[in-house]
């Protein structure tokens, strides 16, 4: 009998592996032969974290499409179609809709929270450096259609601040001269953010975005696999291979690492169930109090402000006294992430290895993301904190535009030959 | 060495995270009140809520994303129950709570359309609805004669006065420039409940109204503890997994 079965997956792959050649040597090359450093640490979870939320996005995407109305058309004085099929249908009347909807919500914040802690281990341990720059600037582009689909999600369910946030963020672009105002119009199809706009950004949610995020994921992998993974300490572990050309510190992606991640999302997961089933708005972080109140052009929030993945973005915009220099500059402030690979000129990747400077350069930028972040999501009524706010803008400025200079003056440790140990 | 610069940058950042939250959190809030200290997971709470929000509030007030059907069976009533103590405008018990007052005669009386209370514990939280239906008092110079410290300028009058009695504003003396303002309130006329008795009122409404925000909470947190605790053994397992996988490696 146990024969039968061998002789039988046998011959299945035998026939599989005819008709299709080229997978046993893409699955080796990207699994069971893909030579990781196997001292990876615990910032390098958030890598396959982002995949496993991209996965639930789309899945529990597809889910809510089933049930939502992208229509600002009136479902009762006041209320549209769209915020009737979030809070009526899929909150109420569709079995287990409620969860399906938290999963989605709350993968949102979950996704932003581990792409940061992911772009944050890049610069920890300079894997932006050659010969990786490929990779970095692929994930750069994730980055930013990441925040273009959470942008047009956050204004699907057509509450006050999906309404209010849509009109400001659109309005930005007013701020470029000639062709602002017309771009504004022709981005809306209206003169407010109206059934048109809603429309069209159902139709990116949904189906432009995800796409160009698929594949753009698939290409940083690639991109990855080609020249494979930095670690913590920054050591090239392709220098010392053995004689049949894996390298000795580097340890097979599947199985090592697949159960590794596989731990990991466990731990992530049990967190991520722990928000969504006993405080699924996050203290109103994630989904925010005035997105229970259906959009009305007629009353503004006294407070407008964007999810609290933008806010420190967000906060350099309104710092700025000029709106056309205030826009220049929080564009400026994510296309300058793009050159990292080509600011950083320190001889050795990880800090590590690097002197004071770079550390508390890198303290000082992370702070001044994370104040930014907290000074965004405020009222932004306080001149003191609009001051404090220009003083971190300028940090965050500095710490990219000065880095040619203090990545290649400060001082610097031998880097080894081979990784200690696996951590 | 290494492990110590590591550890180092840890904690400056989650020094720099653990003072700037709770700032953040403090800042979202705006002025604190008083908790409403409600149990939406009292069903016997939520039932007499119910009954108060049919009583005093449905005359004005919508509640269009909740059904008599799904009060019924949340709350434990049946189909009788529902039908011949909560819904008094003659709607089917599938169809959602719509008042029977006219929009267009709400906005002729009161100025503005009284709001669907739906969501109202999911937007302003239920320490502002309990604190809200707390403060009324007699203010002559609003078109309904009652005005909310807690909403200045509301245009909803105190609908549970005969339970609260009727409160007066303690004004401070106008000094130069500045205008008088509500210091406190008292109650001059007393009602048909003690103050206790009151507050145990409004939080029976208020439970009412939380329940109505979100009627999945109940479901989502019985549920969410079964569901941790799944997880939490699946990554023991995982981590079991990872130990026995990871002896070959050094």
């Amino acid at each position: 009998m146990q024969n039968r079965i061998n002789a039988a997956v046998a011959g299945l792959q035998d026939w599989f592996n005819y008709r299709a050649k080229a997978f046993g040597p893409m699955y080796r090359k990207h699994m069971s032969e893909y030579w990781a450093p196997k001292n990876f640490n615990i910032w390098y979870y958030f890598g396959s974290l982002a995949l496993v939320v991209l996965v639930n996005q789309i899945l529990t995407g597809i889910f809510l499409t089933m049930h939502f109305k992208p229509s600002a058309a009136e479902f009762a004085p006041g209320i549209s179609q769209a915020f009737a099929s979030v809070e009526l249908t899929i909150m109420r009347d569709v079995e287990w809709g409620w969860l399906i909807r938290y999963m989605h919500s709350t993968g949102a914040s979950a996704f932003f929270i581990v792409v940061y802690l992911h772009m944050f281990r890049g610069l920890l341990y300079g894997s932006a450096q050659k010969p990786r720059e490929l990779v970095w600037l692929l994930g750069m582009l994730i980055y930013l259609v990441l925040m273009a689909e959470a942008f047009m999600g956050y204004v699907l369910p057509w509450g006050q601040m999906s309404f209010w946030g849509a009109k400001v963020i659109i309005s930005l672009f007013g701020a470029i001269p000639m062709i602002g105002d017309s771009l504004v119009e022709w981005i809306m199809g209206d003169y407010l953010p109206a059934d048109a706009t809603l429309n069209r950004f159902f139709a990116l949610h949904v189906i432009a975005l995800p796409l160009v995020l698929l594949l753009l994921v698939v290409l940083h992998l690639a991109a990855l696999h080609e020249v494979g993974s930095n670690n913590p300490e920054g050591v090239d572990i392709k220098k010392v291979k053995d004689a049949s050309g894996k390298p000795l510190d580097g340890i097979a992606f599947h199985p090592y690492y697949t159960v590794k991640d596989l731990f990991g999302v466990g731990f992530f997961l049990t967190i991520c169930a722990f928000v969504l089933f006993f405080e699924p708005t996050f203290a109103g972080w994630f989904l925010e109090h005035d997105n229970f109140v259906a959009a009305n052009k007629l009353v503004t929030p006294e407070h407008i402000k964007p999810v609290w993945y933008y806010t420190p973005y967000y906060a350099m915009l309104r710092v700025v006294p000029d709106k056309l220099l205030g826009v220049l500059v929080m564009f400026g402030a994510i296309i300058v992430l793009f050159f990292v690979p080509w600011l950083d000129r320190s001889p050795v990747k990880s800090y590590r290895y690097r002197g004071w400077i770079s550390k508390i350069a890198l303290a000082l930028f992370a702070l001044s993301f994370i104040w930014l972040g907290k000074i965004g999501a405020g009222p932004g009524t306080d001149p003191i904190e609009t001051v404090i706010g220009r003083v971190l803008t300028f940090i965050y400025f500095a710490f990219f535009i000065t880095m040619p200079i203090w990545s290649k003056i400060d001082s610097t440790k031998p880097v080894p030959e081979r990784v200690p140990a696996h951590d | 060495m290494i492990k110590n610069a590591m550890t180092k940058l840890g904690l400056t950042l989650a020094v720099a995270l653990t003072t700037l939250a709770p700032a953040a959190l403090a800042s979202s809030g705006g002025g604190k009140l008083p908790a409403a200290n409600t149990r939406p997971d009292n069903i016997a709470s939520v039932q007499r809520g119910a009954k108060l929000f049919f009583n005093y509030c449905v005359g004005c007030h919508s509640l269009q994303f909740m059904r008599y059907s799904r009060i019924g069976e949340d709350l434990g009533l049946t189909e009788e129950q529902v039908m011949g103590n909560l819904n008094f405008t003659g709607a089917k018990y599938g169809e959602t709570i719509v008042s029977s007052m006219p929009a267009a005669d709400a906005e002729r009386w009161f100025g503005k359309a009284p709001p669907d209370l739906s969501l109202e514990a999911r937007s302003k939280g239920p320490d502002w609805i309990y604190n809200y239906l707390k403060s009324f008092y007699v203010d002559h110079s609003r078109p309904l004669g009652w005005n909310n410290t807690v909403f200045p300028g509301a245009s909803m009058p105190n609908v549970l006065w005969e339970m609260q009695g009727v409160q007066h504003a303690k004004m401070s003396a106008a000094h130069d420039g500045g205008e008088a303002h509500v210091e406190g309130l008292e109650l001059k006329t007393p009602g048909t409940q003690t103050a206790a008795q009151f507050d145990e009122t409004v939080r029976d409404l208020t439970a009412f109204l939380q329940y109505v925000g979100e009627p999945a909470a109940l479901q989502r947190t019985k549920l969410g503890a079964w569901v941790v605790l799944y997880l939490a053994f699946f990554t023991f397992l995982a981590w079991l997994l990872k130990k026995e996988y990871w002896k070959d490696v050094h």
